[in-house]
């Protein structure tokens, strides 16, 4: 519990305007250069500028008058706080709070300064000097909420292990007592939701209301849990204020008041250690005094109260009260701003144990109180800059990113969506034809390629997440990865362009300009701290996004092995200086590969094409080839499409397509809400679709499906549902995911020589025919040897030549040297330089 | 008038407050006057006089470019005052000012708070000797007020005084080996990496010289000059985005009490109060820097500038519109004329010039989603080497109003910032090559580079070329993520081969004559030319950028039959790609005839010359062999 106690920041509030009604519209700003401006304090109508009121506890009245400085201020008395034992600790993020005087509205006529009680004051007896908040009446509230505030609803993940149907808070004392860890957050949405008045007072009076809540929680606590032992008393810490979201939003207004900013730490500053209290000692008689420190100032006192001697005091370092603090650079997510314009920045200041609990690049949700400081006066100049410093004094820390090693989403990804907005999207959804509508309006700028685009869709919406962990198989993956593949200048890099630009959490990269560590995450020296770092590549950093790699085919053997581990177990283990860990890289990879020809050859298999390990092919839920079609039809529409986005207006673009801020919110949307499950048919549906693609195959002798297909099938299905809003994943869902899978396979994984579907192209590298044919071959050669009798080398052209001779269908070279290396694999040969030996 | 702008600021709006629409009407009443014809010219432009020629608090104009936007600010909108003597309170106004009246009551109830964010300005970068010196001399026949007599001060170190014509000093260029008035192009790269801060000689500024030394300016290029400004922005604070080209007119404060404050520590206070200290000196020297070298502007009223060229009326007014009516009749001539002179200097190479000029007319005039359309990155390979590269630069440089030549050697590469990046210590965004105006000529000089080895900047100051290139945006480095900044760029490229940076057109260069010696050939044609003649030149290549352009139907159902045919001849070759290029090349064309409808017969010329140019690279490619 924050208390004005034996601390520092004695201070009593200059406010000299009091709201008429708690809506009135009070100058914030000029309140705060009277809050915290005590240079020229102009007294309120009390008599409390005298300074023995300066010592006076914040929430006697007036009244009670003058206490000795001398009076143990930490004394629970004050609060009625029924623990002695525990200590107060000061809140120095609450600022100079501590010394709000209460204004008696009965005993006192109003002031000149028009301090008028607000109408529900009017009954109380007190309020704070300022504000319309009645300590006793405030208490009363909070403590109600504590004990009566049930959210049944709550998903979020801090209440994990709570009785949802009991008294949130409560359960949240009773974990505080077990722990140990004196720190109540509450959600002011629960506030809000509970007594909207208290919520109002909370966000406008928070220098005030929180102490208040402060007493108000420890009672109720040490009246529960009176043998508890804690390290000082509770204090709460409200967060998620609705006041504020975005950075850019913060005006003068706000000043004083308590918003909750998202944004991400830039820079943090070292420990300062900020004098609260200074200690003096006289030199002669060894009287000592403490001097509080008011904003960076002591009031050196001139004179020894006990033998009157001038200027024999001297400050003792080490007897004076410190505490903690640390400055910190706060910028505005990019996410938040508008086009063109750069980030803005916020200096944060934390205080005693929020210090260091948040490092630069994280992304957090600050929740505290907005401060205006005027430019520090200068006692030799006249005239000031008329410029206020701001900050923000923070009360409660909470970072996104560490919830996504939960696996949860954001909660503030929630409030995104009004309910106008998720009307729309659902609007949407409900249109039978909203799978067609959305494809069409990705990448409207790039003609046709419909099931491209219909793929990349899906991979957008991702699977559903399934965990496993249980039985031992581990996370499930549920990101759907794609690999394009095709003739230069079929607008693949920039449908990547397109997808990175769409997704939050995209990167793009170039197979050629990005190495292993670019990708994964290397260890850097902090050249500040000298600490060694761990710096995330592109795939941690796309974790839940999206990651775009052009130029798949040009990355080097070793960066591309990395991705052997991301595209199937979503995890990224790193082994290097002295940090070894395993990082999430839940990231959907898309792809994009050039033949290695230049030109695609349809003579030949996607693998030959491309010159890929099959290992790395097989981990592609969907493989397509984006190939000039050469059609006339089809060039015409092209011509078409291509000359009207010369000439096209962009409104006349705007009508045809969706919104590009629509589709991203659709998605954002389906990602958070939906998570669509099996339903018996649909199992049924894909338990036949698997039997009937092996079937295909075992016709032919050959194994045409695997499991890994099985799966990219669910995944591609739930995606589908997940298209439609629906929480089922339902035949037709199944219908497409087929469809979809199999025009992929049938572009990508045709045999040339047969014509068939054959899967064995992707998963080992080399069709079942094209193995069947290797080994005739080199049958034919053995029989050609053997039937040349018994000779022990021969030349490697002429046995070339011979054996074209002799076969009736055409022989490579490389079908000839493929037969050797068999034939050499058998131990029936080696091949050294131009001759052959037998063994 | 002048007189009238001081007085109207020095004396507080003291009665403001019981009228809150006074400051609507004041800048009304700005913007009335400055719509009248002529009378922005009165206004003296920070461009153009020095600083300490300035009379502090009066109206001044400034043609610049935002390069970064700091936080917002919060300040006393209102205040009150307090006479010591006679106790009377007085309020005051902090709109438009730095600093405060004497004793200040920081308690009154009356103060109001307000926001306001500041901008800093330098001026636009890489922009033409001669639009300085056109728009300069326009600018100093008319302020007599201040006490500043303008054409000796300023050039007299740019050249000697020979006159107001600029023709003369093109014939001293061959001698001087170099333009006279662009010393900045000389030290390629960036030896000379300290920048001469500001005009004024550093005995009229208030700051010891060796403070300025170390103060970094930030301009975007090296070796520019001239003021930067941190302008206080009032209004309309989201219709600004970075990279902006602006004419800003408000009020010059230079008040040296920000200079003071700025740099006044006492080390004993910082210890009690870490709150100061909280502003590192890096950031400190960075948001305040002394007013006497980079003054503060407030911001009265702020006009976009489509272009910066001074030959051509900058308001899209009635006035423009019967100038550009009455220069289209000349539209056809000009141009004749205009591509002779690129024949002449492009060695005889009629297709290369024609191509020239349609590269320097392009423009990125839409973007859908992330394709930009309109924009003509040309390669001319197969440029002579030894110093030919240069001379067509500076030839370029006399015909854009803003121009940079960004020398690719490998030095250059490795070591330079292309691409700009925040500064989180000094909290500012430090500039790069590539932070540039609209319409800015970018000439890349491939011819430069040698064999040897890339470092990882050098990689990805190529990797920011071929960004801009292909998506003209440049991504700027946040440290903890990158932003993306959509700009419009003209890319030159001159190289040997085929340029190592993705291009839409590439041409190769073919030599009708070789001059014995280059530099006087391209001297002589130099000389050749007018002055009024290269003006209009000027007036030209500004105007055809603005023009609209459309498609008939018609012509559309042509162009689409057109493409299917050629598919249809050899679908191996003709691509979606060419058809981009195409329709660029025919839209351009037009465009430069002044026509503003594609006509069937402009689609054919696009087509031929299209054609001719793709018959000579594929020679090209033949004679190399090597080539991809």
């Amino acid at each position: 519990m924050s208390s004005p106690t034996s601390t520092p920041g004695r201070r009593k509030r200059n406010r000299d305007d009091i709201p008429a009604t708690p809506k009135s519209t009070r100058r914030r700003g000029q309140d705060s250069s009277n809050g915290d401006l005590r240079a020229m304090p102009t007294s309120p109508a009390t008599d409390i500028a005298s300074p023995a009121v300066h010592d006076t506890s914040l929430f006697s009245s007036p009244r009670r008058s003058v206490l000795p400085s001398e009076v143990d201020m930490s004394s629970p008395l004050m609060y009625g706080t029924p623990s002695s034992r525990v200590e107060a600790r000061q809140r120095p993020d609450l600022g100079s709070i501590r010394k709000a005087p209460q204004v008696d509205l009965h005993s006192e006529p109003p002031s000149a300064d028009g301090a008028v009680a607000s109408e529900q004051a009017l009954g109380q007896k007190l309020v704070i000097w300022g504000t319309d908040v009645n300590v006793g009446t405030c208490k009363e509230k909070f403590q109600r909420f504590l004990q009566r505030f049930i959210d049944p609803t709550s998903n979020e993940d801090e209440n994990a292990g709570l009785d949802l149907n009991e008294p949130l808070y409560m359960q949240k004392l009773e974990e505080i007592s077990v722990v140990g860890e004196p720190v109540l957050n509450v959600n002011c949405s629960h506030v809000q939701s509970f007594d909207a008045d208290l919520y109002r007072q909370l966000i406008s009076y928070p220098q005030e209301v929180i102490p208040t809540f402060d007493m108000a929680v420890n009672e109720l606590f040490f009246e529960r849990f009176p043998d508890s032992i804690l390290e000082h008393q509770i204090q709460v810490r409200p967060y998620n204020a609705l006041k504020t979201r975005n950075m850019r939003s913060l005006n003068p207004e706000d000043i004083d008041q308590m918003i909750t900013i998202s944004g991400m730490v830039i820079r943090t500053s070292q420990l300062i250690p900020e004098m609260q209290e200074a200690f003096f000692q006289c030199q002669v008689c060894a009287f000592s005094t403490c001097v509080e420190v008011d904003r960076g100032r002591i009031a050196e006192p001139a004179v020894c109260r006990n033998c009157n001697t001038t200027h024999s005091l001297a400050l003792i370092h080490n007897r004076s009260a410190f505490s903690d603090k640390q400055m910190i650079k706060v910028q505005e997510s990019p996410d938040d701003m508008p086009a063109g314009q750069t980030p803005h920045t916020t200096i944060v200041y934390a205080h005693n144990d929020l210090v260091d609990k948040v490092q630069p690049g994280d992304r957090i949700n600050i929740t505290g109180i907005y401060r205006a400081v005027p430019m520090r006066e200068n006692p030799r100049q006249s005239n000031v800059k008329s410029v206020y410093k701001t900050h923000i004094d923070v009360i409660h820390f909470r970072k996104t990113d560490e919830k996504r090693l939960h696996g949860l989403d954001e909660d503030s990804d929630q409030k995104l969506f009004t309910e106008e907005r998720v009307q729309i999207l659902k609007e949407l959804a409900s249109k039978p034809d909203v799978y067609d509508r959305l494809s069409s309006a990705l990448a409207p700028s790039i003609y046709e390629h419909e099931d491209i685009k219909k793929g990349i869709l899906l991979q957008l919406f991702g699977g559903t997440r399934k965990d496993f962990s249980q039985t031992g198989r581990g996370n499930f993956r549920a990101e759907v990865n794609i690999l394009l593949c095709g003739d230069p200048g079929t607008s693949k890099s920039q449908l990547l362009q397109y997808v990175f630009n769409l997704v939050p959490r995209g990167q793009y990269t170039s197979g050629k300009g990005s190495s292993a560590v670019g990708l994964t995450a290397y260890v850097m020296k902090d050249p500040e701290t000298k600490q060694l770092v761990l710096q995330t590549g592109a795939l941690v950093l796309s974790d839940n996004g999206i990651c775009c790699i052009d130029e798949f085919d040009k990355m080097s053997d070793s960066t591309r092995s990395v991705l052997h581990e991301v595209m199937e177990q979503q995890t990224l283990s790193i082994a290097k200086a002295g940090i070894i860990c395993q990082l999430n890289a839940r990231t959907s990879v898309l792809a994009a590969a050039n033949p290695v020809e230049s030109q695609w050859n349809p003579k030949k298999t996607t693998i030959e094409n491309i010159q890929l390990p099959h290992t790395l092919l097989s981990r592609f839920d969907l493989i397509f080839l984006m190939l000039d079609p050469q059609d006339e039809a089809y060039d015409r529409r092209l011509a078409h499409h291509l000359v009207a986005l010369y000439y096209q207006s962009e409104e006349q673009i705007e009508e045809e397509f969706l919104d590009m801020a629509v589709l991203k919110d659709y998605i954002a949307y389906a990602r958070t809400y939906i998570n669509p499950r099996l339903n018996e048919e649909a199992s049924q549906a894909l338990i036949e679709a698997y039997v009937d693609m092996r079937k295909i195959g075992s016709g032919r002798g050959m194994v045409s499906a695997y499991p890994r297909q099985l799966e990219s099938l669910i995944r591609l299905a739930e995606a589908h549902a997940k298209v439609r809003f629906s929480d089922k994943v339902e035949t037709i869902d199944v219908e497409e995911a087929k469809r979809l899978h199999r025009e992929a396979l049938k572009q990508s994984a045709t045999d040339p020589r047969t014509g068939f579907v054959d899967i064995s192209i992707i998963t080992t590298g080399m069709s079942a025919t094209a193995r069947k044919r290797k080994e005739e071959v080199a049958q034919a050669l053995k029989k050609m040897i053997q039937s040349k009798g018994k000779t022990p080398a021969m030349k490697y052209q002429q046995l070339f030549d011979d054996l074209r001779g002799q076969s009736e269908a055409a022989i490579t070279k490389d079908m000839f040297e493929e037969a050797l290396r068999a034939l050499a694999d058998e131990d029936y040969l080696t091949v050294t330089g131009k001759t052959v030996r037998l063994l | 008038m002048r007189m009238w702008f001081v007085c109207r600021f020095c004396c507080p709006a003291a009665q403001s407050n019981s009228n809150p629409e006074w400051e609507a009407k004041v800048l009304e009443y700005f913007k009335g006057q400055l719509r009248e014809k002529e009378s922005h010219s009165w206004v003296p432009s920070l461009n153009d006089v020095p600083l300490h020629y300035l009379k502090p608090n009066s109206l001044v104009k400034f043609r610049c470019l935002v390069q970064d936007m700091f936080d917002p600010e919060f300040y006393m909108g209102v205040y009150e005052t307090v006479d010591p003597s006679t106790k009377a309170n007085v309020l005051r106004c902090g709109k438009y000012k730095d600093v405060t009246e004497c004793g200040v009551d920081l308690n009154s109830r009356n103060t109001v708070t307000a926001e306001r964010q500041t901008f800093y300005c330098v001026p636009i970068p890489g922009e033409s000797p001669w639009a300085k010196e056109i728009s300069f001399l326009s600018a100093a026949r008319v302020v007599p007020s201040t006490s500043y007599v303008p054409s000796r001060q300023k050039r007299s170190y740019e050249e000697d005084d020979d006159d107001m014509d600029t023709q003369p000093q093109k014939q001293r260029e061959p001698h001087t080996g170099g333009m006279g008035e662009t010393p900045q192009i000389q030290p390629h790269g960036n030896g000379d990496s300290k920048r001469q801060e500001t005009e004024a000689p550093s005995s009229q500024t208030t700051a010891p010289s060796d403070c300025s030394s170390h103060l970094d300016l930030n301009f975007p290029l090296p070796g520019e000059r001239g003021p930067a400004c941190l302008v206080k922005v009032y209004e309309g604070l989201d219709s600004f985005k970075l990279n902006d080209t602006l004419e800003i007119y408000g009020i010059l404060s230079v008040n040296p009490v920000l200079t003071v404050l700025g740099e006044e520590k006492d080390p004993s206070l910082l210890l009690l109060n870490p709150t100061e200290s909280m502003e590192t000196p890096e950031e400190q020297r960075a948001h305040d820097p002394p007013a006497s070298l980079v003054p503060r502007l407030h911001m009265l009223y702020a006009r976009p500038l489509q272009h910066n060229n001074p030959l051509l009326p900058s308001a899209p007014t009635e006035d423009q519109s019967a100038f550009v009516s009455s220069f289209l009749v000349e539209m056809a001539s000009v141009r004749a004329e205009l591509l002779a002179y690129l024949t002449h200097v492009l060695l005889g190479d009629g297709l290369a010039a024609e191509y020239l000029l349609l590269h320097l007319i392009s423009n990125v005039y839409t973007r859908r989603d992330v394709l930009p359309l309109g924009k003509f990155t040309l390669n001319l390979s197969g440029c002579p080497l030894n110093s030919y590269t240069e001379r067509l630069y500076q030839i370029v440089q006399q015909l854009v109003p803003c121009s940079y030549r960004l020398s690719m050697s490998l030095h250059t590469m490795n070591s330079m910032r292309l691409v700009p990046k925040k500064d989180y210590v000094a909290n500012r965004l430090v500039s790069g090559a590539l932070q540039l105006a609209r319409n800015t000529s970018l000439f890349l000089d491939e011819t430069q580079l040698e064999q040897g080895q890339l470092d990882s900047s050098g990689v990805r100051n190529i990797t920011a070329l071929g960004n801009l290139i292909s998506w003209q945006k440049v991504d700027y480095d946040f440290s903890y993520h990158q932003m993306e900044f959509p700009c419009n760029i003209n890319v030159l490229v001159t190289s040997e081969g085929r340029s190592l940076l993705p291009s839409d057109c590439q041409v190769p260069l073919q030599p009708q004559v070789t001059p014995p010696n280059m530099e006087e050939y391209l001297t002589t044609i130099h000389m050749a030319q007018f002055t009024s003649q290269i003006n209009k030149f000027r007036v030209y290549l500004s105007l055809a950028r603005t023009l609209d352009y459309s498609i008939s139907d018609e012509v559309t159902k042509a162009v689409e039959d057109d493409f299917v045919d050629m598919r249809k001849d050899d679908p191996q070759s003709v691509t979606a790609e060419d058809l981009h290029r195409m329709l660029v090349v025919a839209r351009l064309l037009s465009l430069s005839l002044g026509q503003t409808t594609l006509s069937r017969d402009g689609w054919m010329r696009a087509k031929h010359i299209d054609m001719l140019r793709r018959s000579r690279t594929e020679q090209q490619k033949s004679l190399n062999g090597n080539e991809p």
